[in-house]
């Protein structure tokens, strides 16, 4: 029963993901993905920029917190899945595999940039500095370089599907930073905040904040997931492109 | 085993006879620690003070400096291919050829260190931690720097490639490194950090021959 379900998984998954499939497919789902992001973050802007109250130590400044939290789940939730990605493509040797990771990487990277951005610009009112050498900041700082690193690598060859492969490898060691990055505040006394939302017990986050913060999230992860689509569906038609280009060229040398 | 052993000596024997690759690595070290007192001043506490963080950052660069000769002339020449398709493991033949680059360029640097740590006034009590820190590190350096070294083949830039990929990962080998050897200058306990580096270093030992085995794969291909 469950090897049954396994392999209609398996073979829907198989069939998404033949490339002329995939680039019909994501052109039909961009629009949805597109316009239900931005009612997520109408909602959740509206919500944590009027509805939601000032929070009674932090002041107007907890607002910061809608973009800033987000944007951190998803660095990480972005190197995780281009990470797996990369396992996926180096041992199934599928095309999409890779053309998704290089499509979601610099996405990852942005994501992690404008949390550490926005964390400056909440820390210098809060703890009086743009930046402080904690834990958490220091690995999420390295999650960036380490996106940099992937991004580079990945783009570093002649033949882009050695650089997809070598990046695969290198994403897969990069892992290791993942939990360092989300136990950071738990196994050091930081400078960072607890884990508030993710926790054993449930958030200790009151409602009114909750909300809008989970609706902020739901409009990145959409938005990311929009994104994501396009710029994959632009690496498939590129790579298929080059490959006719090289076919027209071959044919003209044998004339 | 013959094949691991042929491979060791081979590598060490042309790091020892090209000689460039220990003694510019070890110069790198000395003059790169020597600038900082030119940068920051003579003062005793003051260097005292900044001591094992700029000896480790520094034996980082230094270690790093060398890695993209590590698979590079084996790539170039062909005999890379020849070593993979040889009855040794290519992850025995990754571990071959990060331990000669340790012993030509971590162990030098090592038993280099605690020289300039008088440089730069590191109590004597420290050096002991010192020197144990960049034993136990270095290792990890050649086996990250044997992976970034197997992806970077071929790349364009890849010295820079290589210093991008690397440094991200090499951070924790850095941060407890530096920090037993700063316990151990404030009279706290070095052993915490020493042992989280040995744990580090396992870890490395495990891991990173599989990736630079799987990277040589791909180069080769």
């Amino acid at each position: 029963m469950v090897a049954q379900a396994l392999k209609a998984m398996h073979d829907t998954v198989l069939r998404v993901a033949q490339p002329a499939r995939f680039v019909a497919l994501a052109g039909a789902w961009i629009p949805w993905v597109s316009v239900a992001a931005l009612v997520f973050l109408a909602a959740g802007l509206v919500e944590g920029l009027a509805l939601s109250p000032p929070d009674y130590q932090q002041g107007e400044t907890v607002r910061i917190m809608y973009v800033h939290v987000p944007a951190a789940w998803m660095g990480l939730f972005v190197y995780a899945l281009v990470a797996g990605l990369g396992g996926v493509g180096l041992v199934g040797g599928h095309p999409l595999a890779f053309h998704a990771a290089r499509a979601a990487a610099p996405l990852g990277a942005a994501f992690t940039a404008v949390c550490l951005v926005t964390g400056a610009l909440w820390g210098k009112p809060m703890w009086g500095a743009w930046w402080v050498w904690d834990a958490r900041l220091t690995s999420m700082l390295l999650l960036l370089f380490l996106y940099f690193g992937h991004i580079a690598l990945s783009r570093a060859f002649d033949e882009t599907r050695r650089g997809d492969k070598a990046a695969a490898v290198l994403g897969l060691v990069g892992c290791v930073n993942l939990p360092v990055v989300k136990f950071s505040v738990d196994w050091w006394n930081t400078l960072h905040q607890p884990a508030s939302v993710m926790k054993l017990g449930g958030p200790s986050v009151d409602p009114a904040m909750l909300w809008p913060l989970l609706l902020m999230a739901g409009a990145f992860k959409l938005g990311f997931f929009a994104l994501w689509l396009a710029r994959t569906r632009t690496e498939v038609v590129e790579a298929r492109l080059r490959a006719a280009a090289g076919r027209l060229r071959a044919e003209g040398g044998a004339r | 085993m013959t094949v691991f052993l042929a491979v060791l000596r081979r590598d060490l024997l042309l790091a020892l006879r090209d000689g460039a690759g220990t003694w510019t690595v070890l110069g790198f070290f000395v003059i790169a620690v020597a600038v900082f007192p030119l940068g920051i001043g003579p003062e005793p506490q003051v260097l005292a003070r900044i001591a094992p963080g700029v000896l480790w950052a520094m034996a980082l660069l230094a270690a790093l400096l060398s890695l993209d000769t590590l698979f590079e002339g084996d790539y170039r020449d062909g005999s890379l291919e020849i070593l993979l398709s040889a009855e040794l493991l290519p992850e025995l033949l990754v571990l071959a050829k990060a331990l000669a680059h340790w012993l030509a360029t971590g162990l030098p640097l090592a038993l280099a260190a605690p020289l300039l740590g008088v440089f730069l006034h590191l109590p004597g009590e420290a050096m002991p931690v010192l020197f144990a820190s960049l034993l136990l590190g270095t290792p990890v350096l050649s086996l990250l720097g044997a992976v970034g070294a197997a992806l970077a083949l071929g790349a364009r830039r890849a010295t820079v490639l290589l210093a991008v990929m690397v440094l991200p990962l090499a951070a924790p080998v850095l941060i407890f490194g530096a920090g037993a050897v700063e316990s151990a200058q404030t009279g706290l306990a070095a052993a915490p950090s020493l042992l989280i580096l040995g744990g580090v270093a396992l870890c490395a030992l495990a891991v990173c021959p599989v990736a630079a085995a799987a990277a040589l794969r791909q180069a080769v291909e």
